[in-house]
C-alpha cells in the first residue's frame, strides 16, 4: 500500500513526474490552480508502489510519498 | 503509513520562482537534502551567484552571502578562511562561473580552497533572456547567435569540469545530470562525496550539473529534458573526473 500527495497550489504542470512514473499513473489534467498552471494528478492510487521517482523528479517539491 | 519522501528541512517552505520544468528546482532540493543528511544546517554558509539562482538566500534555511556576478568562488574563499568550521558552498550558473567568473573559479580550484562548488550548466544566460554563454553548444540558437553558435567565430563550448580536473589544487571534480531518475540517483552520490571532501578537510570539490532551461531553449520541459540526454551528455560526459569514493 502506498499513497502520494500533491501540494496542488505549487504544481506548475511541467509533466516531469508524468515521465518519471514507471507505472504511467500520472497525468497533467486541464484543471488549473490559482497560479494558472494545469495540475498533475493520479487516478489509480491502488497501483502506486510508492517508489517516489515522481517526487524525486518534481522540480517544485509538489509530491510527498507515504508507504 | 510512514512518510517516505518529504521536503528537506534545509529548504524553506516557499514556492520556487523558476519556470515550469526548470532543473534548478531539483538541484536546489538535492543540495538541501545533502545539508540535512550530514546535519550541516546550522554550519552552512552558502554563496549565491547572479543568474536565475540568485534567490538562494530566500530558499535555503541557512546563511547565504550574495556575491557580485562571477565572484562567488572568491567570496567563498574569504568566508571559509575566516570561518573554517563552517560548511561553505557556492551555487553558480554557467554565465556566472564560466564567463565573467572564469578567473575566480580557476584560481580558487588551483589554490585548493576547501569549498564546495555547485555549477549549473544550462548552456545559456538564463536570467537575462537566453544569450550565448561559453557553454552554448555548437549550432545552438540563442538571442545573440540567432543562426546558431558558430565555432569559427564563437569558439568551443567550454568544458569546465575537464579544465579544473587538470589543476593540481582540485580534489574532487564530477559531472552529473538530473534528466531522469537514474542520473538523478547518481547525482545524489556525487554530491554526497563533494560534501565529504569538504567536511573531511580533503580540499576543493566541484560538481557540474547539466540542467535544462526550457524557457530559453524554447522547448517544453519534456523536450528540454530530452535535449540534456541527446545533445549535452555526448559532449559533456557524466561521471567522476577526479577524487572518487574515499
Ligand atoms: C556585473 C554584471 N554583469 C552582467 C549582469 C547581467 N547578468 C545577470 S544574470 C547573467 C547571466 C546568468 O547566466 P547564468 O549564470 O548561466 O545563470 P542562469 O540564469 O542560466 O541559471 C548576467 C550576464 C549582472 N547582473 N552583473
Ligand atoms: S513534476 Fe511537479 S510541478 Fe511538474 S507536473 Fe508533476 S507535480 Fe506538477
Ligand atoms: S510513487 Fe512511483 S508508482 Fe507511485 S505515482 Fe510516483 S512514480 Fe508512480
Ligand atoms: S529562465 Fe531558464 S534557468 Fe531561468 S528559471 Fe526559467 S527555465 Fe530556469
Ligand atoms: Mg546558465
Amino acid at each position: 500500500m502506498a499513497m502520494i500527495k500533491f501540494r496542488r497550489e505549487r504544481c506548475k504542470g511541467c509533466g516531469m513526474c508524468v515521465s518519471a512514473c514507471p507505472k504511467n499513473l500520472l497525468v497533467v489534467g486541464s484543471k488549473i490552480n490559482r497560479a494558472g498552471y494545469p495540475m498533475a494528478r493520479i487516478d489509480d492510487m491502488k497501483s502506486c508502489t510508492g517508489c517516489a521517482l515522481c517526487a524525486e523528479m518534481c522540480p517544485d517539491v509538489v509530491i510527498t510519498v507515504f508507504k | 503509513m510512514k512518510q517516505t519522501f518529504k521536503r528537506p528541512k534545509a529548504l524553506v517552505d516557499i514556492p520556487f520562482h523558476f519556470c515550469p520544468g526548470c532543473h534548478h528546482g531539483i538541484i536546489h532540493r538535492l543540495v538541501a537534502e545533502c545539508i540535512d543528511f550530514y546535519g550541516l544546517r546550522e554550519k552552512t554558509i552558502g554563496v549565491a551567484s547572479v543568474g536565475c539562482s540568485v534567490f538562494l538566500y530566500d530558499y535555503f534555511n541557512a546563511d547565504v552571502v550574495e556575491a557580485p556576478h562571477g565572484r562567488a568562488a572568491a567570496v567563498a574563499t574569504g568566508v571559509k578562511r575566516a570561518s573554517p568550521d563552517n560548511f561553505v558552498f557556492t551555487y553558480q550558473g554557467d554565465g556566472d562561473l564560466a564567463a565573467i567568473g572564469t578567473a575566480e573559479i580557476i584560481h580558487a580550484a588551483n589554490r585548493g580552497e576547501r569549498i564546495t562548488v555547485i555549477f549549473v550548466n544550462n548552456t545559456v544566460f538564463g536570467m537575462t533572456g537566453g544569450q550565448m554563454a561559453p557553454t552554448t553548444m555548437s549550432g545552438q540558437e540563442t538571442t545573440t547567435t540567432p543562426f546558431g553558435r558558430d565555432l569559427e567565430t564563437n569558439g568551443f563550448p567550454i568544458k569546465m569540469s575537464e579544465l579544473l580536473t587538470e589543476l593540481p589544487g582540485s580534489t574532487f571534480v564530477a559531472r552529473a545530470a538530473v534528466n531522469n531518475p537514474k542520473n538523478l540517483m547518481k547525482a545524489k552520490k556525487l554530491l554526497k562525496r563533494a560534501f565529504e571532501v569538504q567536511t573531511n578537510g580533503e580540499g576543493f570539490s566541484f560538481v557540474e550539473f547539466l540542467s535544462a532551461c526550457p524557457t530559453n531553449w524554447k522547448m517544453t520541459p519534456k523536450q528540454a529534458t530530452e535535449r540534456v540526454q541527446e545533445e549535452m551528455i555526448p559532449y559533456f560526459p557524466l561521471g567522476v573526473f577526479k577524487g572518487g569514493q574515499e
